[in-house]
């Protein structure tokens, strides 16, 4: 039972945050990109359930869901977001860019297709200290035509990387359906190449999804290596914020998929068959809500970095005098 | 003559070029996305179709590459990526094999490849959407490199990029899209190599690439009221850089200035400042300033963009201290 509520509220916890930081993006005229990933909660709710605290996770430009669902603070992502010193990096990387490294949060990553082999080297330090860490890469259907990926999956395999590669098919590629940019029909099938299991998971209904996860964790706990996920899913919003999703998909294919929303399909499940009362779920999202409220008070209140913050950090260890400020010698 | 801006010039230089070329066409992540573009390829695709203007899978080390072959069999593709930053992907077959095609084969077989890429700055963006990276172009034996500051250079160098035999990076800035001037209907050429006087001065001499161009103006004006002339070179090509015209500016105001906005360690800054040096040594009365930006990712917050990036104000506290100095 303590699962499914942790399912619901890592969900709805999702969903809120990208609703009310969307919002934000507009009233504080944050210039940033926010790729939103509601529609796919249940992936990231669903795959991270399955993992430890210490467990690795590397992720994409839509990575606020999976920061989320890895356990990365609310307070932090809002603030990075607003670009604010109380956010996750300073400010300094913004929504694409959350990393939370206590979390095993690696980072998210705003080039497509390069955060796949980072996963694959937490992986290869799990292997080789013998830590019994798992590490997940999240990454689009996009991505997958990225070679790096089919490197990765080769290195993966031929290895045993105790890896997993979770492939969110959300049909698009900014506007590029997947069913032109893909050359089979179930991204999944790609995996016999590289001799992994290749599951195909409806990635709209968490529990399924976070039993295919914790089957591809316990492969790669036993040194079994590598599986690949597909959750076919949706993005309900366009590619960012600003994008019109219907200059290339139809009203009533984004119908379909909304009927099929995980949060209100999944509530209805806790409540009828899992135990839940509805008091407790609305007071549970009340209490999100609530939180994440707070998380934009915290990002209003955290100051923008002070211009002496712009240099630091670019090494952790470098002769401060040789970052060449804007203009030589003179000054 | 009708006035157009830079993002419509370059529409219209590609769809002229198209029309009077069939062996020209375009392969373009995310070209027919107005977000990246702006509308500098608007309906392109519709006009010539999805053969000619192709927007493929992500996967830019793929795409490089097929141009790259596309040349060879005596096409003149135009590869296009919305972000400087995404051409970084497929790098490889930029600098090992298309710069390299006509020496390792004893200029056998011909490269006419354009790889437009787009500088994207200041949008709270971050390090890995808002690099400028033409040094690393510039740097490369064999790759020729363009960026064009105006609407009618805008136009006037993609036809030239697209007509040459050789490899050439055209690299344009958002920042610039919305600029306005007279520009000629029908095709007509910029000389790849060729920078500009677009200030006449005898003070100083500011040579500026790019978004630097216009700040480099503005800066000349607020400084003529100190009774500052500064003369403003527009260079326009990086590549090979027209080593006369500053060469000769600098004989005049035997003062530097160069204005990039992009990373100063080993930038096109720097090779233009030691070049300078190295043939006019006796005759500078300062040594040359580089106004670049600290070598530092592009950080996101607003307030960090506001001191990371550089303007007219940087260039014109150049000048006085330089001028300060003589
Ligand atoms: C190397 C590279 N090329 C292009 C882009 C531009 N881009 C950003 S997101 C995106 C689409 C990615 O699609 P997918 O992997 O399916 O992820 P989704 O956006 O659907 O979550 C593209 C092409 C990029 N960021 N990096």
């Amino acid at each position: 039972m303590e699962h499914l509520l942790d399912i619901y509220r890592s969900m709805f916890t999702i969903r809120k945050f990208e609703e009310i930081a969307s919002r934000q993006i507009v009233d504080e005229r944050i210039r940033g990109l926010l790729h939103s990933s509601e529609g796919q909660e249940a992936v990231a709710a669903g795959v991270c359930l399955a993992l430890d605290q210490n467990d690795y996770l590397t992720s994409t430009h839509r990575g606020h869901g999976h920061a989320i669902g890895k356990g990365v603070h609310i307070n932090l992502m809002m603030a990075e977001i607003f670009g604010k010193v109380g956010g996750a990096n300073k400010g300094k990387g913004g929504s694409m860019h959350i990393a939370d490294s206590t979390v095993g949060m690696l980072g998210a990553n705003g080039i497509v297709g390069s955060s796949i082999p980072l996963a694959c080297g937490a992986a290869l330090k799990a292997k080789i200290m013998g830590t019994n860490q798992v590490a997940v890469s999240f990454f689009g259907d996009g991505a997958t035509n990225q070679g790096v990926l089919h490197e990765s999956m080769n290195l993966a395999s031929i290895w045993k990387l105790p890896v997993i590669f979770v492939c969110e098919n959300n049909l698009y590629a900014q506007s590029t359906p997947s069913d032109y940019s893909v050359s089979i029909e179930n991204i999944a099938d790609r995996a016999k190449g590289y001799s992994m299991p290749g599951e195909i998971v409806d990635g709209m209904d968490p529990l399924a999804v976070f039993d295919c996860a914790k089957n591809a964790v316990s492969r790669a706990r036993d040194g079994d290596g590598p599986t690949f996920i597909e959750a076919k899913t949706y993005r309900y919003r366009g590619h960012f914020l600003g994008d019109n999703p219907l200059r290339y998909r139809s009203d009533s294919e984004e119908f379909d998929w909304k009927k099929i929303d995980p949060i209100p399909r999944f509530r209805v499940f806790l409540l009828e068959e899992g135990g839940a009362t509805k008091d407790e779920l609305d007071d549970m999202e009340l209490a999100i809500n609530e939180n994440i409220v707070r998380a934009v008070e915290f990002a209003k209140k955290s100051p923008f970095p002070s211009h002496e913050e712009l240099e630091k950090d670019v090494y952790d260890n470098y002769p401060k005098d040789q970052l060449n400020r804007t203009v030589s010698s003179m000054e | 003559m009708r006035t157009l801006s830079y993002s419509g010039a370059i529409l219209e230089g590609f769809r002229e070029k198209m029309e009077s070329d069939e062996d020209v066409f375009i392969l373009g992540q995310g070209v027919t996305n107005p977000w990246y573009v702006g509308d500098s390829m608007q309906d392109l695709d519709k006009i010539f179709g999805a053969e000619r203007v192709i927007d493929p899978p992500v996967s830019e080390q793929g795409m490089n590459g097929v141009v790259v072959g596309a040349a060879l069999a005596g096409m003149k593709p135009i590869v296009v990526h919305p972000r400087v930053d995404f051409l970084v992907m497929g790098i490889e077959q930029i600098i090992n094999e298309a710069a390299n095609w006509s020496y390792m084969f004893d200029g056998q077989i011909s490269m006419p490849l354009t790889v437009r890429a787009i500088i994207n700055r200041g949008g709270e963006q971050a390090a890995q959407h808002s690099q400028a990276l033409q040094a690393i172009f510039m740097h490369i034996p064999g790759l020729k490199v363009v960026m064009p500051s105006s609407p009618y250079d805008a136009k006037g160098l993609l036809i030239s990029s697209i007509e040459d035999p050789d490899p050439v990076i055209y690299i344009d800035d958002r920042w610039l899209y919305d600029l306005t001037e007279d520009v000629p209907e029908g095709l007509y050429r910029v000389p790849i190599g060729k920078g500009k006087i677009r200030i006449p001065g005898e003070d100083v001499t500011i040579v500026a690439i790019s978004s630097m161009v216009p700040e480099a103006e503005k800066a000349s004006n607020v400084l003529l009221e100190d009774g500052i002339k500064a003369e403003v070179i527009d260079l326009r090509t990086l590549k090979p850089w027209d080593t006369e015209l500053v060469l000769d500016s600098v004989r005049k105001t035997g003062n530097l200035i160069i204005a990039d906005a992009a990373w100063r360690t080993a930038g096109s800054a720097a090779e233009i400042s030691a070049h300078v040096v190295e043939n006019l040594f006796s005759e500078l009365k300062a040594p040359p300033v580089r106004v670049t930006l600290p070598d530092v990712p592009a950080p996101a917050s607003r307030s960090l963009e506001e001191a990371y990036y550089i303007d007219s104000g940087d260039i014109i506290n150049a000048v006085r201290k330089t001028l300060d100095t003589n």
